[in-house]
């Protein structure tokens, strides 16, 4: 994490430098610093810190295709002349126990196919997510844990 | 070039119209809250985040593009907090589940 913050230091570094806080340029700088801390990765110990930002952007990737088939699915739901629902509320024991993983999960579930958190547990054990289709909730359970927590779980730790 | 960015902002722009039309009438044809904070909150928010993508795409300066795009970022950030607050705040004022509901597993153990 903190090596990401050098990174942000050292595009903001080049924007001041080159005298333009444009996106552009400062997407540049960015670029720049991946690569200077990449030429002393050795020294810094930053081998992890590629490795962590390659989970990272797998994580969003793999969130953004899920936003778009969940918008997809509920068009489908929507404009279906029988909406044939069968929504509902299940548990879903949690394996990440830091606030801030459990804050990224929920997040994640909310954006995704059929399902919304809607709270957790006061021992932090048991997330409760609505599903619009909960016929099924072990199958559910399956994919989120195999999808989103173990990448979460690989991104951050 | 540039026709091809028009196009291309032009089409993001009416997939997003669409899907913000179909999430509003998920709000009307969904039976309960529950249901209905899906449309809004994944239709709704794809809906955004497209109209934003385009007008990013079709801006010629970098001040709207970085704008348009920290934009999107927010709504991705805000959408689901602000649903799970909602859905959170129903349940615990007792709004009930439709009927069509399969299971609640979130019911205290003597109500289920």
């Amino acid at each position: 994490m903190s090596l990401f913050l050098v990174n942000v230091l050292l595009a903001l570094a080049w924007s001041a430098v080159t005298g333009s806080f444009t996106f552009l340029n400062f997407a540049f700088g960015f670029v720049l610093a991946i690569f200077a801390l990449s030429l002393i990765r050795e020294q810094v110990g930053s081998i992890g810190y590629f490795s962590r930002a390659r989970r990272v952007i797998s994580l969003f990737l793999l969130f953004l295709y899920e936003l778009v088939l969940s918008a997809w699915r509920v068009a489908v739901i929507v404009l279906s002349p029988r909406m044939d629902l069968k929504p509902g509320i299940f548990a879903y024991p949690l394996r990440v126990d830091r606030d801030f993983e459990i804050t990224m999960l929920a997040n994640l579930i909310t954006l995704t196919p059929g399902t919304l958190s809607v709270d957790v547990s006061d021992d932090r054990r048991t997330l409760y997510v609505h599903a619009m289709d909960a016929s099924d909730p072990d199958a559910t359970r399956r994919d989120i844990a195999e999808g989103f927590e173990r990448k979460i779980m690989e991104a951050f730790r | 070039m540039t026709e091809i960015l028009t196009l291309i902002s032009a089409l993001l722009l009416l997939i997003g119209s669409v899907f913000t039309l179909i999430a509003a009438i998920g709000l009307l044809r969904l039976p309960d809250l529950y249901t209905r904070i899906h449309a809004a909150s994944k239709a709704g928010t794809m809906g955004s985040c497209l109209a934003l993508i385009a007008l990013a795409i079709h801006a010629h300066d970098f001040g709207t593009m970085s704008r348009a795009l920290a934009g999107v970022v927010f709504f991705l950030l805000t959408a689901p907090v602000s649903s799970h607050l909602l859905a959170k705040a129903a349940y615990a004022v007792g709004y009930r589940l439709h009927s069509s509901s399969v299971r609640d597993e979130m019911a205290p153990e003597d109500d289920k």
